[in-house]
């Protein structure tokens, strides 16, 4: 069983069987408090995957996570560190492997699940990344693997650019205010499945650290 | 849980990524990862570069303390968390590691005071510890003159910084004089050939005016300021700037108003104990005095060795180690960083 982690917007967190069953979500819409509710979250996501598949009658299987999957961003900074520190915490505490996601796969592979019959045409995730800029990644249909087809990278994009962008390319707009942690789940699954590496380890930031370089000390006058 | 539990500890409340493992009051590591050269070429430590630094130093240091301690992550019996005061987003990375560690192994959390750690450092260096002692903490984040009664009851908070802390006055001084960052051990460098009575630079909030609303308080910005005009002057009237002189006169000013005012409370409070904690006090002046006029007065100074000093993991377990000796209850898994939290809150979010 995969556990998913995401904090890139909200906190999301779900356990998922390999195969894509959902055991169970956690999530906190609060973009703010990743570090406060990310514990409560991880404990009640456990518990309940113990319970076994949501809406299942089924007796459970016992819950035994063999990997943990991080959305690594992009997302604003500071609470996207929670989500990947937690699921690296959390690996290694057990002697797990960590896969790390792009939180907009994991997005873009609910778009996709949604409506499987949809026809393929290029739709762009996108997310508030604060400062009056949009995060987006360029997606069209899922391949071989059952994994959206990135047709271009995450970056970022002034607020009031980025319709004519998305609109130049002929793509369509899909605003996203919340990544399912089970998705992120699921897209790990696949990948794992697949032998793929989705991403680095490294979390997707897409901006350099906010510094300016001193210069010559001020004069304070005499 | 025995009276000798098993904790590691997580500091990330400033520059330094500190993973510490305790074994009851006995020091099994202390790995710490600094982000300092990477704030180097800004002069002082920048948020969010010390915020990614930890995220990516986080496991391989609980990696090489686990190794370092000769145990596993599923031995430990009690993982604890600094919860502030200190950067946030930095403090979160730690508070973000430390919840899941503490899930996925099934144990308690202690959620911990950064500055009660600093006291709790002095346990770990195996000798007995006596209270009630006066404490005083300086560092580039904090400085803070302390009264603790009890250290897991009882922390009286007497005065801390308006303004800079003493290690950013260091390096902001530093620079005036053209030297690099971090400014502590440079200035003491440049210091040991100055003559520290060459300027006398002003003592802040000491005069007696000062008294009766921040006796225990500190103030490092108009010394800052008095140093950049000496400067300044000395250069537009064509002198030759003596930065041997300058540091040294800088320094024991810092120096002076630290170890005064921290006698000061020893005498007041009739406590002949004084713990010194903090990276600054690596600052060689700073324990030559403080040793001296202590003596003097009949106050006994206690120095944990520097490693505990700096901000570090260790004293973050050991502080959890003392709350559970006391029968102190885990922390809940509600609480995030707060970047001020008062030295009256030694736990956070406290369990039924
Ligand atoms: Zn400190």
């Amino acid at each position: 069983m995969i556990l998913g982690i995401d904090t890139s917007l909200g906190t999301a967190v779900a356990v998922v069987e390999a195969d894509g069953v959902v055991r169970s979500e956690a999530a906190s819409p609060d973009p703010l408090a990743h570090a406060e509710v990310i514990g409560v979250l991880l404990e009640r996501a456990l518990a309940d995957a113990a319970l076994g598949p949501v809406g299942a009658t089924a007796a459970p299987t016992p819950v035994e996570i063999t990997h943990v999957a991080a959305g690594m961003g992009p997302g604003p900074f500071t609470g996207l560190r929670v989500g990947i520190a937690a699921a690296r915490a959390f690996a290694l505490a057990r002697s797990l492997p960590v896969v790390a996601v792009p939180s907009h796969d994991a997005a873009a592979l609910a778009v996709l699940l949604a409506d499987p019959h949809a026809p393929s045409e290029p739709f762009a995730v996108v997310t508030d990344a604060r400062r009056r800029e949009f995060a987006y990644t360029v997606y069209d249909g899922l391949d071989d693997d059952g994994h959206p087809v990135r047709i271009a990278e995450p970056a970022l994009s002034p607020r009031d650019a980025l319709d004519e962008l998305l609109a130049a390319g002929g793509v369509r707009r899909i605003d996203v205010s919340a990544v399912p942690a089970s998705m992120v789940a699921l897209a790990a699954a696949r990948a794992v499945a697949a032998g793929r590496t989705l991403t680095g380890g490294e979390p997707l930031y897409l901006r350099a650290p906010d510094v300016t370089l001193p210069g010559a000390p001020k004069k304070v006058g005499a | 849980m025995g009276a000798e539990p098993l904790v590691l500890g997580i500091e990330t409340s400033c520059d330094e990524t500190g993973i510490g493992i305790v074994r009851g009051r006995t020091l099994l590591s202390n790995t710490i990862a600094s982000s300092m050269a990477e704030h180097a070429r800004y002069g002082g430590v920048v948020p969010e570069v010390a915020a990614r630094a930890h995220l990516e130093a986080l496991q391989p240091a609980i990696e090489a303390a686990v190794a370092e301690a000769g145990v596993s992550l599923a031995d430990l019996d009690a993982v604890a968390v600094t919860s502030g005061p200190g950067l946030a987003g930095a403090l979160m990375v730690g508070v973000g590691a430390a919840k899941a560690l503490a899930v996925s192994l099934d144990r308690p959390l202690y959620a911990v005071n950064h500055l009660v750690g600093h006291i709790a450092a002095d346990i770990l260096t195996g000798e007995e510890v006596e209270y009630p002692t006066v404490a005083l903490l300086v560092s580039g984040g904090h400085t803070s003159l302390l009264l603790v009664r009890d250290l897991v009851s009882d922390v009286e908070l007497l005065g801390e910084t308006m303004d800079d802390a003493a290690g950013e006055a260091f390096d902001k001084i530093a620079r005036i004089l053209g030297l690099p960052y971090p400014g502590g051990p440079e200035i003491d460098r440049a210091a040991a050939e100055g003559d520290p009575d060459a300027v006398r630079f002003p003592r802040g909030l000491s005069r007696a005016s000062d008294m009766a609303a921040h006796r225990y308080d500190f103030s490092f910005s108009g010394l800052k300021t008095a140093v950049a005009r000496w400067v300044e002057r000395a250069e537009a009237a064509g002198e030759r700037v003596s930065v041997p002189d300058v540091a040294a006169s800088f320094r024991e000013a810092v120096v002076d108003v630290l170890v005064t005012k921290a006698l000061d409370a020893c005498a007041r409070h009739d406590v002949p104990r004084l713990l010194l904690g903090g990276g600054v006090i690596a600052n060689r002046r700073l324990r030559e005095v403080a040793l001296e006029r202590a003596a003097a007065a009949g106050v006994a100074v206690r120095i944990p060795p520097l490693s505990l000093c700096t901000d570090n993991g260790a004293m973050i377990a050991a502080l959890a180690a003392e709350l559970i000796r006391s029968g102190r209850p885990a922390s809940t898994l509600a609480f995030g960083a707060d970047s001020t939290l008062p030295v009256t809150e030694i736990q956070v979010a406290v369990g039924a």
